[in-house]
C-alpha cells in the first residue's frame, strides 16, 4: 500500500513537471496555427478553431522570415565549421603535442573562463569597426571562431588517444598534418559531433552580440529579428508564435536527433572538469 | 624541436583568434573604462580624454546603477537557489526506481534548455498577459483576480525568475542525475538498516555526497544568472519603472544606445569584480565547511 502510494506520487510529479515544461511550447505551436486575433480572447482557446498557415505565409512573404532564417543558418554554420577546426587542432595540441609554454598557456586559458564575454564587447565592437566587419556576417562569425570551452572539451577527450598510436605513425614517416587528419580526427569523432551541436546551438541562440554587431535588418539573425518584430507586433500573438516556432524548431530537432551526444558533452564539460 | 613547432602550429589559429578577439579587447576594456569614450570620440578619436576613475565614481553615485545592481542581485539571490532546487528535485524524481518512461521525461525537461531565449520569452509574454494570458485564466478559475505580471513593478522580476527557472532547470538536472548515479547503493542500504526514511536518506546521504557537484553547479548557475539581459530585453524592456533592468542591460544601453563606450566598460568591469567576489566568497565558504 505504502509502495503503491509512493509510485503514484513519483509518477504524478514526473507528469506534472513534464506538463509544465512542455505546455508553453505546445501552446506556441497551437497558437501559431490560429487566425489573427483568435488567441486574444478570454478564456484563451487551447486549440485553433480552423487551423491555418496564414501566419507562416505572412512571416515569409511580408516580414522577411526566409532571409532571417538564411542568416541564422549561415552564421551558425560558419561558426560551427571554423570553430570545430580550430578548437580540435588546439585541443589536440594541448593534449598530445609537447610545446614550450603549453602548461602555462593552458592554465591562463582556464583562468580566463571566469571573465564574462560582455567585458570584451565594447572594444571588440571598435576593433571590428576598424576592420570593417561591423554590419557584415563576418562581424557575427569572427569572434566565435575559437572558444576556450571548445579547446578544453577536445583536450579532455584527446588525452585518451594512446601515444603509441601516434608514435607508430611517426616512425612510419607520417607528417604531423597527416597524423592529425588521418588518425586524430577519426579518433575524436564522438567529441567533434558533440562540439558541433554545442557550437551550432550557441551560435543559433546567441542574442546580445548579433544585436550589437548586426544592426542592418537584412543581416539580422532570427533571435534579433524576432525581438524587434515582437516590439512592432505586440498585439499580434499568432504571428509572433509562428515566428517563435520557426526560431525554435531547428535547434529543437537537432537536439532530439543528437540528444545522446549533447548530454555526453555536457557532462564531460562540467562534471569531469 | 620539430615537435614543439608542430604543437605551436596546431594551437596557433585558435590562440590567435582568442587573443585578438578576447584577451586584447578585455585589456582594452580596462583602458577604455578610464576614458570618456563617447559618440564624439567615435567620430574623431582626438576627442578622447583620460578621466581616471571618474566613470567608476560616477557609477557608484548613480542611483540607476544601484537600481540595476539591486535587480540583478534579486534575480541571482532568488533565481539561483530556486533553479538548483527544481533541478535537484527533477533529478531525484528521474533517479527514483519508482518512475516510468524516464527517457521521455528527461527529454521533456531538457527541451526548454535548447530553445532560443528570445523566442520562448515571447511565448511567456503572452502566457502572462494580464487580460487573455493562460496563467491569469488558470488563476481566475481558482478565484484569484488577474495579476498584471509584467506591468507591475512588484511582479515583473518574479515572473522573469520563474521564466529563467523553467528555461534552465533541465541543464543542472542532467549534472545532478550523473552525480546521483555515482552514489554507491550500499550507503542507502546502510541508512535503511539504521532506520532512515526517504527524507533522512536524502538529507544525510544524498546531499553530502552531492556536495562538490552542488558547489560546481552553484557557481556555474550564478555566473550565468549575473549575465541577465535577453529576458528583460524581450519581456519588459527593463520596465516597469526600471524594475527589471539588469546591470548588463545598463551596459548595453550605455554602450550601444548612447555610445558611452567608456562608461559601459566601467559597468562591465564592476559586474566582473562583483562576480569574482561572490564566487570567491562561495568557494571560501565551501572550503570552510569542508565540501571540497
Amino acid at each position: 500500500m505504502n509502495r503503491t502510494f509512493a509510485i503514484a506520487v513519483v509518477n504524478g510529479l514526473l507528469v506534472a513537471l513534464a506538463v509544465l515544461s512542455l505546455a508553453p511550447l505546445l501552446w506556441m505551436l497551437s497558437v501559431s496555427f490560429m487566425q489573427t486575433g483568435e488567441a486574444a480572447h478570454f478564456p484563451p482557446p487551447l486549440l485553433p478553431a480552423v487551423p491555418t498557415f496564414d501566419n507562416y505565409r505572412e512571416l515569409f512573404a511580408k516580414a522577411g522570415m526566409g532571409r532571417y532564417l538564411f542568416n541564422s543558418f549561415l552564421v551558425a554554420s560558419c561558426v560551427t565549421l571554423l570553430s570545430l577546426l580550430f578548437n580540435t587542432m588546439a585541443g589536440y595540441a594541448f593534449a598530445k603535442l609537447r610545446f614550450t609554454g603549453r602548461e602555462r598557456i593552458f592554465r591562463l586559458l582556464l583562468a580566463a573562463l571566469v571573465i564574462p564575454a560582455q567585458v570584451a564587447m565594447m572594444p571588440l565592437f571598435l576593433l571590428l569597426k576598424q576592420m570593417g566587419f561591423v554590419n557584415t556576417y563576418m562581424g557575427a562569425i569572427v569572434p566565435g571562431m575559437a572558444t576556450i570551452f571548445g579547446i578544453f572539451l577536445v583536450r579532455q577527450y584527446a588525452r585518451s588517444i594512446p601515444d603509441e598510436l601516434l608514435e607508430a605513425a611517426r616512425i612510419d614517416g607520417a607528417g604531423e598534418m597527416r597524423i592529425f587528419f588521418q588518425i586524430v580526427m577519426p579518433a575524436l569523432k564522438p567529441i567533434i559531433v558533440t562540439l558541433a551541436i554545442f557550437s551550432f546551438m550557441a551560435a543559433w541562440n546567441d542574442f546580445m552580440w548579433p544585436l550589437i554587431v548586426l544592426s542592418d535588418q537584412d543581416l539580422q539573425t532570427l533571435p534579433v529579428a524576432l525581438a524587434s518584430l515582437s516590439r512592432e507586433h505586440v498585439q499580434d500573438n499568432e504571428l509572433m508564435m509562428a515566428g517563435s516556432v520557426v526560431t525554435i524548431v531547428p535547434v529543437l530537432l537537432l537536439f532530439l536527433v543528437l540528444q545522446r551526444h549533447y548530454i555526453q558533452g555536457l557532462l564531460l564539460g562540467s562534471v569531469k572538469g | 624541436m620539430t615537435r614543439s613547432l608542430a604543437g605551436w602550429t596546431f594551437a596557433a589559429p585558435a590562440l590567435l583568434v582568442i587573443t585578438v578577439f578576447f584577451f586584447l579587447p578585455v585589456a582594452a576594456a580596462l583602458a577604455l573604462s578610464v576614458t570618456d569614450f563617447d559618440i564624439y570620440a567615435l567620430a574623431d578619436i582626438h576627442n578622447l580624454r583620460f578621466v581616471g576613475f571618474d566613470n567608476y565614481v560616477g557609477l557608484l553615485h548613480d542611483p540607476l546603477f544601484w537600481k540595476t545592481l539591486g535587480n540583478t542581485l534579486y534575480f541571482v539571490v532568488v533565481g539561483v537557489p530556486l533553479s538548483i532546487a527544481v533541478s535537484l528535485g527533477a533529478a531525484v524524481l528521474l533517479h527514483s526506481k519508482l518512475g516510468r518512461f524516464k527517457g521521455f521525461f528527461r527529454t521533456a525537461y531538457f527541451a526548454p534548455v535548447v530553445t532560443t531565449v528570445v523566442a520562448v520569452a515571447v511565448i511567456w509574454r503572452y502566457l502572462f498577459h494580464t487580460r487573455y494570458g493562460l496563467v491569469n485564466w488558470g488563476l481566475s478559475s481558482i478565484g484569484i483576480d488577474p495579476i498584471d505580471w509584467l506591468g507591475d513593478p512588484h511582479w515583473a522580476m518574479p515572473t522573469i525568475i520563474l521564466f529563467a527557472v523553467w528555461k534552465n532547470f533541465g541543464y543542472n538536472m542532467i549534472i545532478f542525475l550523473a552525480g546521483l548515479q555515482s552514489i554507491p547503493e550500499d550507503l542507502y542500504e546502510a541508512a535503511r538498516i539504521d532506520g532512515a526514511g526517504a527524507w533522512r536518506q536524502f538529507r544525510h546521504v544524498t546531499l553530502p555526497m552531492l556536495g562538490p557537484v552542488l558547489l560546481l553547479v552553484g557557481i556555474l548557475t550564478m555566473s550565468g544568472y549575473f549575465q541577465l539581459f535577453a529576458e528583460p530585453y524581450v519581456m519588459t524592456q527593463g520596465g516597469p519603472l526600471e524594475s527589471t533592468k539588469s546591470v548588463l542591460y545598463l551596459m548595453y544601453d550605455e554602450g550601444f544606445k548612447w555610445w558611452n563606450l567608456g562608461n559601459a566598460s566601467a559597468v562591465a568591469f564592476l559586474l566582473f569584480v562583483l562576480m569574482v567576489a561572490v564566487t570567491s566568497g562561495l568557494l571560501w565558504l565551501a572550503r570552510r565547511k569542508g565540501v571540497e
